[in-house]
């Protein structure tokens, strides 16, 4: 049987999700015989490969360039995964969405800062007005919530898709989790 | 008993029960160890019905009743649990979820949140609405108190129990709609409020993390409950 491929991506998170990823300890090594790891921040891979079985999705929407990543992840994979609550339901990074963007990296780059205050203006990608979660620009096939989905969540959900199943998380995860 | 209550039987999800005929659907329910979602309802404050969570389908009517205020009545035939009443039950954790800034993993109440508790027991996978993320304040004018009106879903379980129980009417609400927010007094900061008692009956039955205690951190507030059914009991002269 050939593997199944599967691609992990970080967006407006805090890699807390990917550190449970790898807390799943030697389970990882059961994994390793079932899926290979196309594309992660975890891997040396720069542009997201054609094909993708599975890609887990870690983060809100917040850059254009988180924009321009989650639609290629799209179109590319067959299922996606919302992994963690940043990605369900924008968790933290939304905090800054009550307020404008100007405001926000004014109180970062400008009032608390003595060496060179401005926000940088190249080289970096442009905030959106808001950060917010992946399902409201893309189709997301499986949502896992959790801040992070514990490593024994993230198994589950991998072998489920692994064996044709749904992931049922009602009993394994809840929001803030 | 009274002489105008009687015993009638009615049926729920397929189960022939009987009743006193003053009780409300869900008061039957729970007796029965029937499960209805509730979230404005709290045993031993009055009854609101504006949650709407514990609505119910009965057959021969065409629209769906408030379990908590619908008194049973001889013949009743109710369906608690449906796919539509699930979708619906569903839909309005949603627009609570997306009506304010619920941001679980950093609420002081993470663990111990009706809210979050309901949306995990109903399945609700995420939101289907697009979030307001409005810009709501914080008041920590109160020495041992805070109100995070982010958190608020409107339940009005304060503003009973501020009335009903502690017979100080410190809280009320102002606005509609949307713009609807809780108050002390004349909408003055809690800290400076003159009826305030400092009791914290509110803190302990607010179902989420708009009212929480100082100095709590992330999971850290649970609430307590268990001093409300004996003052009720104390209230009706029945202790």
């Amino acid at each position: 049987m050939s593997k199944a491929r599967v691609a992990t991506l970080w967006l407006d998170g805090c890699s807390g999700c990917h550190m449970s990823l790898l807390d799943m300890d030697e389970r990882l090594l059961e994994l390793a015989g079932k899926i290979d790891v196309v594309f992660s921040p975890l891997v040396d891979q720069k542009e997201f490969p054609e094909n993708v079985d599975v890609a887990l999705v870690e983060g809100a929407v917040s850059s254009d360039e988180d924009l321009e990543k989650i639609r290629k992840v799209r179109a590319r994979s067959r299922l996606l995964v919302s992994l963690g609550d940043c990605a369900v339901t924008a968790n933290i990074p939304s905090m800054r969405n009550p307020f404008t963007v100007k405001d926000v990296l004014d109180r970062a780059y400008v009032e608390n800062v003595s060496l060179n205050p401005g926000a940088p203006k190249t080289d970096v990608p442009t905030l959106l007005a808001k950060a917010r979660p992946i399902h409201e620009f893309v189709n997301v096939d499986v949502y896992v919530p959790g801040c992070p989905p514990s490593a024994d969540t993230i198994y589950s959900v991998l072998t489920d898709l692994l064996e044709g199943k749904c992931p049922d998380l009602s009993s394994k995860t809840r929001f803030g989790a | 008993m009274s002489q105008a209550v009687r015993v009638i039987t009615l049926n729920m999800d397929g189960r022939d029960i009987s009743a006193r005929g003053d009780q409300t659907i869900l008061q039957v329910a729970r007796e029965n160890n029937m499960y209805i979602p509730t979230l404005c309802h709290i045993t031993g404050l009055s009854r609101v019905g504006s949650c709407r969570l514990c609505l119910v389908e009965i057959k021969g009517i065409n629209k769906l009743l408030p379990a908590c205020v619908t008194r049973v009545e001889e013949g009743m035939e109710v369906k608690l649990s449906s796919e539509r009443l699930d979708k619906y039950r569903r839909s309005i954790l949603e627009l609570l979820f997306s009506e304010r800034n619920h941001v679980c993993a950093v609420c002081v109440s993470n663990g111990h949140c009706e809210l979050q508790n309901l949306a995990q027991k109903l399945n609700m996978t995420h939101v289907h609405f697009d979030y307001r993320y409005p810009r709501l304040p914080v008041d920590g004018s109160h020495e041992r108190f805070v109100l995070d009106h982010n958190r608020c879903i409107l339940c009005t379980r304060c503003v009973r129990v501020c009335d009903e129980i502690e017979g100080a009417h410190t809280w009320d609400m102002l606005g509609r709609g949307v713009n609807a927010q809780v108050i002390t007094d004349l909408n003055q900061p809690w800290g400076d409020s003159e009826t305030c008692t400092g009791c914290g009956k509110c803190i302990n039955v607010c179902p989420t993390g708009a009212l929480v205690e100082k100095g709590k951190s992330v999971r850290e507030m649970t609430k307590q409950r268990q001093f409300l059914p004996y003052l009720t009991l104390m209230r009706e002269r029945r202790w």
